[in-house]
C-alpha cells in the first residue's frame, strides 16, 4: 500500500514536469508537483516507523522557516545565486543520507551494492553540495567571477581523483568508516576545484549541471536506502539538469569538457588593446530618443548587465512609451544571456513584459534586417560579431545575434571594456552603431524623459 | 530480479520520461522549470526523515537532523520561489485585464 501512495508522488512529478514546460500550465505544474511531495513526506512520517521525533520536527521546522524566508525575501536578479543554494543543500540532504547509513552500521555485513551506492552518494551530493556555493560565492561577487587558474591544476585535479578513488575502494574494501569520512572530505575539496576555474559567464552551464547532480545525488541515495520515489525523482531531476546543460553549451558552441576545463577567458585578452584606439560613435539619451522615437519596429537586446542595473522595469517603462508612439517593440534573448537559463525572461516577467514580446534566437535573428532600431542594454558576447567574422576569435562559432543588419544600433554599456573573455567586439565600431555610456537603468530613464519632449 | 536491477531499471526509464517531458519546454520556462526540478530533487527529504527518525547513535541524530533541514530548505524555497516567479509571467491578455 506505501508503494502504491509513492507511486502516485512520483506519478505528480512527472506531470507537474510535463505542465511546467508550458507557460499557461506551469503555475498548476508546481503545485502539482509539491503535492506529490507533500503526498511523500506525510507517508513517509505516518509508515515509518519514526521514533525520533524530537530530531524530525526540529529539522522540518527549521528547514520550512529558512527556505520560505529565503523564497519570499529573494530578489528576481538573484534567482541564480538562490537555485545555486538549493542545488548545493540537495547534493548535502543526499550525502547526509548516506552518511547516515555509515554510522553505526555493521559495516562488514552491508552487500556490495550497498556500499557502492553509499560511497557514489556521499562522492555526488558532496562535490554537488561544495560546487554549488562556490558558484553562488561567484555570482553574488564573494569569489572572483574570473577563472582562477594555476600551474598544474589539471595535475592536483587528476591526482585528488586518483586518491579519491584509491580511499573509496580502501574504505569499501577494509570496511572502515573512517575511509568514508576521507571519501567525503576528498570529494567536497574537488567540488571546490572543479567550479574555481570557470568563468562567471559560464555559470548557466555550471548550474545546470550542478542542477542535474543534486538529481543524480537524490538517485544515488534512492539506492541506498532502496527507495523508488527517490530513484525516479532524482532521474527526472537529473535528465532536465542534463538537458539544459547541452541546450547551454549548444547555444555557445562549446563542449561541456571546454566550458570545464579550459578556464576559458584567460586568453585573447591581447587582441583587445590593438582595436581600442577606433574612434566609436557616442550618443547621448536625446540621440537614442529621437533614432527610437522615430522607428516603426525595435528590438530590444537584454544582456547581464541589465539584471545588474536593476534595470527590468526602466526598460518596460521606455518600451511601453515607445509603443505608444505606435512602435512594434520585441524582446531578443540570447539563451546564455544572464546567469542562468531563462534568467532574463523571469526579469522581464517580473516587469511585467508579456511573454510573447519575448523572441528566443532562432525567432529573433530573421527579423534584423527589417528592424529599424536595435537597442542592447548590457550584452556584449551575444552580439559581437568576431563570432561570426573572425576565424581566430575564441567565440568563434557561437550562435550570435546577427544585429548589424538592422538599421541602427545603439549599445548601452558602462564602458568600452570587453566582456568576460576579454574579446573585443567589431560591432562597437561599425558606421551603424551608437554607443550610450551609461549604467543601463539611467540610460533607459534619462532615454524616456527625452522621448516625451521631441 | 534483484533490488539493484529493479532499482536500475527504475532508474533507466525514469531519465528517459525525463528527457522525453522536458526536451521541448521553450527558453521562456527554464528557470522556474530548472528551480521546480531541483524542488523535486528535494525527495531526498523522506531518506533524511527516516535516517533522522530511526538514528540510535548522537552523530546519527545529527547527521538525519541536518540531512531534514537541508532538504526541508530545498524542497519548500524551492517550490514557494517557482510559483512566485510563475505567478509573474503572463500573457498579453492577461496583462491588460485589472489586476485581481
Amino acid at each position: 500500500m506505501t508503494a502504491i501512495l509513492y507511486l502516485a508522488s512520483a506519478v505528480a512529478f512527472i506531470v507537474g514536469l510535463k505542465r511546467l514546460g508550458a507557460p499557461r500550465t506551469a503555475r498548476s505544474g508546481n503545485r502539482i508537483a509539491a503535492l506529490g511531495m507533500l503526498a511523500a513526506i506525510v507517508i513517509t512520517l505516518v509508515t515509518g516507523g519514526i521514533v525520533n521525533w524530537g530530531v524530525v520536527l526540529a529539522g522540518l521546522v527549521v528547514g520550512s522557516v529558512v527556505g520560505a524566508w529565503a523564497a519570499v525575501r529573494v530578489q528576481m536578479t538573484a534567482m541564480p545565486q538562490m537555485v545555486a543554494i538549493f542545488n548545493g543543500l540537495g547534493g548535502a540532504a543526499s550525502a547526509l543520507v548516506a552518511a547516515t547509513e555509515v554510522v553505526g552500521a555493521d559495516l562488514p555485513a552491508l552487500p556490495v551494492e550497498t556500499v557502492v551506492t553509499i560511497l557514489l552518494s556521499i562522492l555526488i551530493g558532496s562535490i554537488t553540495f561544495t560546487g554549488s556555493f562556490v558558484a553562488f560565492g561567484k555570482l553574488q561577487g564573494l569569489v572572483p567571477g574570473r577563472p582562477l587558474t594555476f600551474p598544474g591544476q589539471r595535475f592536483v585535479n587528476a591526482v585528488l581523483t586518483v586518491v579519491l578513488v584509491g580511499f573509496a575502494i580502501w574504505a569499501g574494501v577494509a570496511s572502515n568508516e573512517a575511509g568514508y569520512w576521507v571519501v567525503a572530505s576528498i570529494s567536497l575539496l574537488i567540488g571546490v576545484m572543479a567550479v574555481v576555474p570557470i568563468g562567471g559567464a559560464d555559470m548557466p552551464v555550471v548550474i545546470s549541471l550542478l542542477n542535474s547532480f543534486s538529481g543524480l545525488a537524490a538517485a544515488a541515495a534512492g539506492f541506498v536506502i532502496e527507495s523508488n520515489p527517490l530513484i525516479i525523482g532524482g532521474a527526472l531531476v537529473g535528465a532536465a539538469g542534463l538537458i539544459l546543460t547541452v541546450q547551454m553549451t549548444e547555444a555557445m558552441n562549446r563542449s561541456l569538457a571546454n566550458v570545464l576545463f579550459a578556464g576559458f577567458g584567460t586568453e585573447g585578452a591581447t587582441s583587445a588593446a590593438t582595436m581600442s584606439d577606433k574612434p566609436v560613435k557616442r550618443a547621448t539619451a536625446e540621440d537614442a530618443a529621437i533614432s527610437l522615437g522615430y522607428a516603426d519596429s525595435i528590438m530590444i537586446v537584454p544582456g547581464y548587465g541589465l539584471a545588474v542595473a536593476q534595470a527590468q522595469h526602466a526598460v518596460r517603462k521606455l518600451a511601453d512609451a515607445l509603443e505608444e508612439r505606435g512602435a512594434n517593440v520585441h524582446y531578443a534573448i540570447h539563451p546564455v544571456a544572464g546567469r542562468m537559463p531563462g534568467h532574463m525572461n523571469v526579469l522581464l516577467a517580473e516587469a511585467d513584459v508579456p511573454y510573447e514580446q519575448l523572441l528566443d534566437l532562432e525567432q529573433a535573428d530573421p527579423q534584423f534586417p527589417q528592424t529599424d532600431v536595435v537597442l542592447i542594454l548590457g550584452a556584449n558576447d551575444v552580439v559581437n560579431t568576431s563570432a561570426r567574422d573572425e576565424p581566430g576569435s575564441p567565440i568563434y562559432g557561437m550562435p550570435i545575434f546577427n544585429v548589424d543588419r538592422a538599421g541602427t544600433v545603439i549599445v548601452v554599456k558602462r564602458s568600452l571594456s570587453p566582456g568576460f573573455a576579454g574579446i573585443d567586439n567589431p560591432l562597437f565600431y561599425e558606421d551603424n552603431t551608437l554607443m550610450f555610456f551609461a549604467d543601463a537603468k539611467e540610460a533607459l530613464e534619462q532615454t524616456t524623459a527625452a522621448l516625451r519632449s521631441i | 530480479m534483484s533490488t539493484l536491477l529493479v532499482g536500475v531499471t527504475v532508474f533507466v526509464l525514469a531519465a528517459f520520461v525525463g528527457f522525453e517531458v522536458i526536451s521541448k519546454v521553450p527558453p521562456t520556462l527554464h528557470t522556474p522549470l530548472m528551480s521546480g526540478a531541483n524542488a523535486i530533487s528535494g525527495i531526498t527529504i523522506i531518506g533524511a526523515l527516516t535516517a533522522a527518525g530511526l538514528g540510535a547513535t548522537p552523530l546519527a541524530q545529527v547527521l538525519g537532523f541536518l540531512a531534514v533541514a537541508t532538504a526541508t530548505v530545498n524542497v519548500v524555497g524551492g517550490f514557494f520561489v517557482t510559483d512566485r516567479m510563475l505567478e509573474m509571467f503572463k500573457s498579453r491578455s492577461e496583462r491588460e485585464r485589472p489586476e485581481r
